[in-house]
C-alpha cells in the first residue's frame, strides 16, 4: 500500500526526534544502576512506566533515600507525570478508539508522541507521527535502558566516574528547554530554594514534594504570568521535550 | 516498601494517569489554570531535584565537585549541545575534579 505524503513526512520526523531520544535511555539505565537498583527493576521502569522525567526522579530520590523513601519517590514520579494526562486529552480525538488501542495510545502519551503528533497538518499524519515515535522511542529507550544498566553495572565504585553528577545534569537536561518565560524561571528558582532550605530538615524525598508547591501557588494565582492564557500544549510548539 | 513494590505503584499511577486522558471530556484541556499548574510542577519538580541531587549528601548540603560539573553542563545546554553530551561532560567533570583533588 502506497503510502501518502502526510504520513511519509510524519514517519520521517517520528524518526528522527524517535532515534535522538533513544539515546538518552542509556544515561537513564546507567544511572538506575548507580542508584542502587539491579538491571531487571531498571529495565521494568522502563518497560512499565516509560516516562523518562518520572523514571528519573524515582530513581533519583531511592538513591538519596533508599527504599524508606518509597513514598516521596512514588509521589513525585507521579506529580511528574501529570503533564502526561494533559496530553493523553489532546490526543484523545486523534488516536483514541476501541479499549486495546486506547490503552496501548495510553501508554506511549509521552513528550515526543505527543509533540511530532501535533506538529502534522493533517488527521491522518498526525496518527502516523503518534504511533511511529511512540513504537520506535519505546523500542529505542528499552533497548538503551539494558544496554546502559550492563554498562553502569561494570563500572562498579560510581562516584569515581562522577555518575552522581550525571543525575543532575540530566535533570537540567530535562528542565532547560521549560525555561523559555518569566513565570517558569520564576518557580524554578523558588522551587530550588524550597529545597534547599528543607533538605537539612526532613527526611530524603519530601523536600522535592514541598517544592511542588510553589509550583501550585504559583500556578494558581497566575503570578508573573502571561495575561494571554496559556496551554497545555503551548510548550510543545517548540518541538523540545522529555520522554 | 521493597524496590520492586515502589516500581510496581508508581508505574500504575502514572499509566493511570495517562489513561485518565483519554477517559475524560476534554474540556478540561481548554481551562488554563489546571494545565498551568501542570507545566509548573514539571519546572519546579526537576528544580527541586537538581537541588537535591548536586548539594545534598544525606540530610546535609555539601559543596563538592558536582557544583563545577553542573556548571559546566548548564554552559552546554546554553551552546545546544545534545542531552548525551551535556550527562556524559558533566559526569568527567566531576571525575576529572576527584581525581585532581
Amino acid at each position: 500500500m502506497a503510502r501518502s505524503a502526510e504520513t511519509s513526512a510524519a514517519i520521517r520526523a517520528s524518526l528522527a526526534v524517535g532515534l535522538a531520544v533513544s539515546a538518552y535511555g542509556v544515561s537513564f539505565g546507567a544511572l538506575s544502576v548507580t542508584a542502587g537498583l539491579d538491571i531487571w527493576q531498571t529495565c521494568a521502569l522502563s518497560l512499565l512506566m516509560f516516562s523518562g522525567g518520572s523514571q528519573f526522579a524515582v530513581i533519583g530520590i531511592l538513591a538519596s533515600g533508599g527504599t524508606s523513601a518509597g513514598f516521596a519517590a512514588i509521589a513525585s514520579g507521579a506529580l511528574l507525570g501529570v503533564r502526561n494526562g494533559l496530553y493523553a486529552m489532546r490526543m484523545a480525538p486523534v488516536v483514541g478508539g476501541r479499549r486495546p488501542r486506547t490503552i496501548l495510545a495510553a501508554h506511549w502519551t509521552i513528550d515526543e508522541s505527543t509533540a511530532v503528533s501535533t506538529a502534522q497538518p493533517t488527521l491522518e499524519g498526525q496518527r502516523a507521527g503518534f504511533w511511529w515515535t511512540g513504537l520506535i522511542i519505546y523500542v529505542g529507550w528499552n533497548i538503551a535502558t539494558l544496554v546502559g544498566a550492563l554498562v553502569g553495572d561494570l563500572l562498579g565504585d560510581v562516584s569515581q566516574y562522577g555518575l552522581d553528577a550525571a543525575a543532575a545534569a540530566a535533570f537540567l537536561g530535562l528542565l532547560w528547554p521549560r525555561l523559555k518565560a518569566l513565570q517558569p524561571i520564576v518557580v524554578a528558582i523558588g522551587a530550588a530554594v524550597v529545597a534547599a532550605v528543607l533538605t537539612p530538615a526532613l527526611p530524603p524525598g519530601i523536600p522535592v514534594l514541598a517544592a511542588a508547591l510553589v509550583a501550585v501557588i504559583v500556578g494558581l494565582t497566575n503570578w508573573l504570568g502571561p495575561k494571554d492564557e496559556p496551554t497545555a500544549l503551548e510548550e510543545l510548539d517548540s518541538g523540545e521535550g522529555v520522554v | 516498601m521493597t524496590t520492586w513494590q515502589i516500581i510496581i505503584l508508581a508505574s500504575i499511577a502514572i499509566f493511570a494517569l495517562k489513561l485518565a486522558g483519554y477517559l475524560v471530556p476534554p474540556t478540561l484541556l481548554r481551562k488554563p489554570r489546571p494545565a498551568r499548574v501542570a507545566n509548573l510542577m514539571t519546572v519546579a519538580l526537576l528544580a527541586a531535584l537538581i537541588v537535591v541531587q548536586t548539594l545534598a549528601s544525606g540530610a546535609q548540603i555539601v559543596l563538592d565537585a558536582r557544583v563545577p560539573a553542573l556548571i559546566v553542563a548548564a554552559g552546554l545546554l546554553a551552546l545546544r549541545m545534545p542531552f548525551i553530551v551535556v550527562v556524559i561532560a558533566a559526569a568527567a567533570t566531576a571525575a576529572l575534579i576527584r581525581l585532581l583533588t
